[in-house]
């Protein structure tokens, strides 16, 4: 599936109020679910904006905050991510509220079936459970997300991180869990506990753990990239979003 | 992985970066995912002027092994430096 698709930036309210940078992609002439996309620690990115394109030319409207909007206004994403990072990163209660603004900018567009989703990598493969165990959505994707079950191996007080194993119960949708087999953050005995923890509570769920694949194995321009693997996660992901944001 | 740790500090001095010189009064260090350098990881450093604005920044990134040569070469150069020299 390919639609055409109308992409651009704008600025919406989000946690707090406050003025925030959004890319959205919307594909022309349907009606459709939405994907809310949580961008990796590297910020606001080319790569990332790709992505958004890319579910809109699936045929979902999709939409990304600029979590660093605050720090670093019309900066270059890489300046950006810097300048957040020294002031010690994005505070969980801020990252939900900027999910929960795009959730509502997309159910507003006029194309919505009312059914938005969440995907988020590396960093924002946390930040995607996070938000689904904060906010009402419909299915939330995590690729390789690292500390969902642990905390950061430091207890450096810039760091604003922790596990989210106190929020689990209150998985709000149906999780795709995406992750390589030779990644540390998560290990395989991490995603494992965060099976067993989603198990205990009941939570519908799927996890895919690729052989031959460690960290960010979508990521197209890193050594990282395992072509064979993300195909294989794409479709995965387009088979999920498929049955629940229909 | 995204390591979230982060060590900051003040300093004093001076960096060019992309719109030129700038007054440098901070820096990062972390170990993380790079932008540019073709490595899963690497050292990173952010020379900084945050009053200036998120651009004023010289960024390094560095395998591990040339991250810890350039911290010994400055520490070698400052110790062979005539202690007279050195402003504080």
């Amino acid at each position: 599936m390919t639609s055409d698709l109308h992409a651009y930036t704008t600025e919406i309210s989000g946690f707090a109020g406050d003025p925030i940078e959004v890319y959205t992609a919307i594909p022309d002439g349907a009606t459709f679910g939405s994907v809310a996309v949580i961008h990796h620690m590297p910020g606001f990115d080319e790569q990332t904006k790709e992505i958004v394109r890319k579910f809109a030319a699936h045929g979902y409207g999709a939409a990304m905050a600029n979590l660093y909007s605050r720090e670093a206004p019309g900066a270059s994403p890489d300046d950006a991510a810097a300048a957040a990072r020294a002031r010690g990163g994005v505070p969980d209660e801020r990252l939900v509220g900027d999910v929960a603004a795009v959730a509502g900018f997309l159910r507003s567009q006029g194309g919505s079936n009312g059914k938005v989703g969440v995907i988020g990598y590396c960093s924002g493969g946390r930040q995607s459970v996070l938000a689904a165990c904060s906010l009402d959505l419909d299915a939330a994707v995590d690729c390789y997300g690292a500390f969902v079950v642990v905390d950061p191996p430091s207890d450096h007080p810039l760091s604003t991180v922790s596990a989210l194993t106190p929020i689990l119960g209150n998985l709000s949708c149906p999780l795709l869990g995406l992750f390589g087999a030779d990644d540390q953050y998560p290990s395989v005995e991490q995603t494992e506990t965060l099976r067993a923890l989603l198990t205990e509570h009941a939570k519908e769920f799927e996890f895919h753990t690729f052989e031959g694949a460690g960290h960010a194995f979508f990521a197209v321009e890193r050594p990282s990239y395992r072509p064979e693997v993300a195909v294989a996660g794409w479709n995965l992901i387009w088979d999920f979003f498929g049955r629940h944001l229909s | 992985m995204c390591t979230y740790n982060t060590e900051t500090l003040e300093l004093t001095g001076s960096a060019k970066g992309a719109t030129g010189w700038f007054r440098a009064t901070n820096a990062s260090v972390y170990f993380d995912h790079p932008v540019h350098h073709p490595a899963g990881h690497a050292l990173m450093i952010d020379v900084l002027n945050p009053e200036r604005g998120a651009s004023a920044r010289v960024g390094l990134e560095l395998d591990a092994d040339s991250a810890r040569a350039l911290a010994e070469a400055i520490l070698r150069t400052l110790a062979s430096v005539p202690a007279q020299l050195i402003e504080h």
